[in-house]
């Protein structure tokens, strides 16, 4: 592209286009396109990538046997074990734990504090972490949380709009739970010290999201997700919580029906290790970087589904799993960030998505599945998108809208981290619009749970994004940071009350992969296909057409 | 087969293919040189350093988290070619550039201290107490020079000093903790933990539990939406459909 001339970050045909915004910004500073009907809303789901035909198959083997999921997900639910019965060592244990919590994001990081409030000593809960403590989904969680606190809103207004976002799917009492809790978990965050955006009062300052009747979400400049797990992470440490990082779960282990311990696998040296524990918190994310239908994603490095093939191993049942969230605005150019998330609390301050002839084509705050459907609608089936260097295609989202609404200095106060991101591109978010197409950004559904994150499984809980049926088949901005901490909060409590009661001896074994590998291999279905997968590669082509494996 | 297909969702994974399944070198028009821990390797002109070292072969388990610029796992050290200045970036968020001399940083070996924050006093002192090399502070400004975030780290850490804890919170909060400042600073202060100790400081003492959310706890508490909360998720879905599209929306 050394041949392209760039003006301000953009080529020049980008830049002619973005003239065509800049010339109808002033006649959309008064005007927003109404949000759909019902009806409409139907309509332009049928191409959203879940409903569009070609995303999904039937699961052939275990719990859910029958039920819909992505293409992607049943290749790894259908996938044979990493280890074989027999092939690790279960006579020696290295760590025998009271509480086992695998992920060490806000949901696994909340857990082990509750647990340790509760009287699980600190050197009883072992946390281990895929990649570095934090290294997750959560501290990438630009736009905030969601809590019922200000005296105009109420947790059943916050209920209502769940459901009404999650398609009426959600399980009744997991949703209630979620919102009954969020004001106290906001207390807690701020007596823990977090620091959240304030009106001038003192009040915390609250905004409206995709979804929301009452403006509910409180946030961290851009930053709110790092914010609450920078300081969960610090009293971690502070408490001594024991941590391992850079070792994966690779399999659960089990003594008949009931979970009992994990082996964790070295990422660097390839050892592994095992842990016995009486309670184990599986809180190990979505599947982003598995990349469904070949959408990029928002998601972090380790983000691909782990926690669930472990558990569906080993008799989990899941739910809604057929329902990924494409977030609608993530970044299509330059090419270096394609995918990368754009905050929904940019719309929520007013930016508007803005086709290539310069209109506002859709509510900016519809529910997220209504909103991505409408921007690939208008690329792909209008063919009002506007195509980048590399073929991409997107939408305006004008972001300089923010400041005629909200006053000059607004964005490098509340966006601080798109401003940098874009500035290393020569692109100033406050003059220019940005490109914006729909990625893969959220697992909606997943392990089921219930209102204490409690599983199906014998000594198995799950919290965060990992677990099903709290969000239904679409989760709403501000509601995963929420779950992570509610529901961690939850497992962490139930977790420790469970343990305290279970005396006696624990077996650990790997009975259960047996009858699974029975299972798949009755079903006729090949030995192609090894999972957790751990890591996603991005190697180049050329250079793994040349390897070759010495060591 | 033909309705399992989907034309539009196959036109938008080809366009992705480069982000989620690895380059393919026929796409690719313009090539640089990088030298990853001084050996060279040619890699094309539109790439991160983490995905140019991805490129080269590498498959990373350590130097690398969210990607985004948000985890600071990526912390790295570069030269360019006839420069004698010593860069810093994270490899996510950093382009690659012809004649880059690389190295990551992926762990920077860092005391934390242990405390309390709900028994420590709102005051200068709890610097000096856990972190008192920060008096040890030059002036020197390496720190900021060193801060991917571009923060103005020498500043928080002489609010620190002074005990100005909402500057400090200010100045440091969109610190991602990659650990350079700490790495380059001749005094060894650990600049990114003693600015996590003041936030949560002032979090807690200078911002506090605001009132309207000690009183929906409360409530909470009490039952105040108990009776609504039973009859609601008692409803069919055809109920709450209704009450969902009729429920009134807050203005802008």
């Amino acid at each position: 592209m050394a041949e392209l001339k760039y003006i301000e970050g953009y080529p020049e045909n980008m830049r002619q286009e973005i003239e065509k915004v800049a010339k109808t910004r002033e006649k959309r500073i008064s005007y927003t396109p109404p949000a759909m009907t019902m009806k409409e809303r139907d309509e332009v789901l049928k191409i959203h990538p879940d409903y569009a035909p070609g995303g999904k198959r039937e699961i052939r083997v275990g719990p859910n046997k029958g039920n819909l999921a992505p293409n992607e997900v049943v290749d790894l639910l259908e996938a044979y074990p990493l280890i074989e019965h027999g092939d690790v060592n279960l006579s020696k244990i290295d760590y025998d734990a009271d509480i086992l919590i695998i992920g060490g994001g806000l949901a696994g990081t909340t857990a082990s504090l509750w647990a340790n409030d509760c009287g699980v000593p600190a050197e009883r809960i072992l946390l281990t972490n895929k990649l570095r403590h934090g290294d997750a989904n959560s501290i990438m969680a630009e736009g905030g949380t969601q809590a019922a606190d200000r005296g105009v809103d109420s947790v059943v207004k916050h209920y209502i709009d769940t459901i009404g976002g999650g398609h009426f799917a959600n399980k009744p009492d997991v949703a209630r739970t979620l919102v009954e809790d969020a004001p106290l978990i906001m207390k807690w965050l701020c007596e823990l010290g977090a620091i959240f955006d304030r009106e001038e009062n003192g009040d915390l300052a609250e905004k409206l999201a995709g979804g929301l009747s009452v403006k509910r979400m409180h946030s961290c400049r851009d930053y709110t997700g790092l914010e609450e797990f920078r300081v969960l992470r610090d009293e971690f440490r502070t408490r001594q919580i024991h941590c391992l990082e850079h070792y994966p779960a690779i399999e659960l282990l089990t003594e008949g029906s009931r979970v009992t311990g994990a082996v964790l696998w070295n990422l660097e040296t390839g050892d592994y290790k095992i842990v016995r524990a009486k309670a184990i918190i599986i809180a190990t994310g979505g599947y982003g970087r598995l990349h469904i239908r070949g959408f990029p994603t928002t998601n972090h490095y380790g983000a691909t589904f782990d926690g669930v093939v472990l558990a569906y191993r080993a008799g989990a049942k899941l739910r809604d799993i057929d329902a990924v969230q494409y977030h609608p605005t993530g970044a299509a150019y330059p090419i270096q960030i394609v995918g990368y998330l754009l905050t929904e609390k940019l719309r929520g301050s007013g930016a508007q998505p803005v086709n290539a002839d310069g209109e506002a084509f859709v509510y900016p705050l519809e529910p997220r599945d209504v909103e991505a459907a409408s921007i690939i609608r208008e690329c792909y089936v209008r063919n009002k998108g506007i195509i980048t260097p590399t073929g991409l295609r997107g939408v305006w989202l004008d972001t300089p809208l923010i400041e005629i609404k909200n006053g000059k200095g607004y964005i490098e106060k509340a966006f601080p981290g798109m401003i940098r991101m874009y500035k290393r591109y020569d692109i100033d978010i406050r003059k220019d619009p940005v490109l914006v197409f729909p990625t893969l950004h959220y697992q909606n559904g997943g392990i089921e749970t219930d209102r204490d994150g409690r599983t199906n499984v014998e000594g198995l809980w799950v919290a965060g994004e990992v677990s099903g049926g709290v969000h239904g088949k679409n989760r709403l901005m501000g509601n995963s940071t929420l779950d992570c901490l509610v529901f961690g909060r939850k497992a962490g409590m139930s977790t420790a009350d469970y343990v305290k009661s279970q005396k006696g001896e624990r077996k650990i074994a790997l009975d259960h992969l047996k009858n699974y590998v029975q299972k798949l291999q009755q079903a006729g279905v090949k030995e192609t296909r090894r999972a957790p997968i751990i890591l996603p590669d991005y190697r180049g082509k050329a250079a793994l057409a040349r390897m070759i494996d010495v060591f | 087969m033909q309705e399992n297909r989907s034309p539009i969702m196959d036109r938008i994974a080809e366009a992705n293919k480069a982000a989620t399944t690895g380059i393919d070198a026929k796409d690719i028009k313009d090539w640089i040189t990088i030298y990853i821990m001084g050996k060279a390797y040619t890699v094309p002109a539109d790439l991160t350093i983490l995905t140019a070292m991805e490129y080269a072969g590498y498959k990373f388990v350590r130097g690398v988290g969210c990607r985004q610029g948000f985890c600071g796992a990526c912390a790295t050290v570069f030269r360019k070619k006839g420069d004698y200045k010593l860069q810093t970036g994270m490899a996510c968020q950093t382009r690659a550039e012809d004649g880059m001399y690389l190295v990551q940083i992926p762990f920077s070996p860092a005391e934390k201290a242990e405390y309390d924050i709900t028994k420590e006093p709102y005051e200068a002192s709890v610097f000096i107490k856990y972190y008192p090399e920060v008096t040890r502070c030059v002036s020197c400004n390496t720190c900021t020079k060193a801060c991917p975030q571009d923060l103005e780290v020498m500043d928080y850490i002489q609010a620190a000093i002074r005990g100005a804890f909402d500057s400090l919170s200010e100045v440091s909060f969109d610190c991602i903790q990659c650990g350079l400042c700490a790495i380059r600073c001749p005094a060894e202060i650990v600049q990114y933990n003693v600015a996590q100790l003041g936030r949560r400081m002032y979090g807690r003492y200078g911002q506090g539990v605001p009132e309207h959310l000690r009183k929906r706890v409360k409530e909470i508490a009490e039952g105040k939406f108990k009776q609504d909360m039973e009859k609601i998720i008692k409803c069919s879905t055809e109920e709450l459909r209704k009450i969902y599209t009729e429920r009134e929306k807050e203005p802008e």
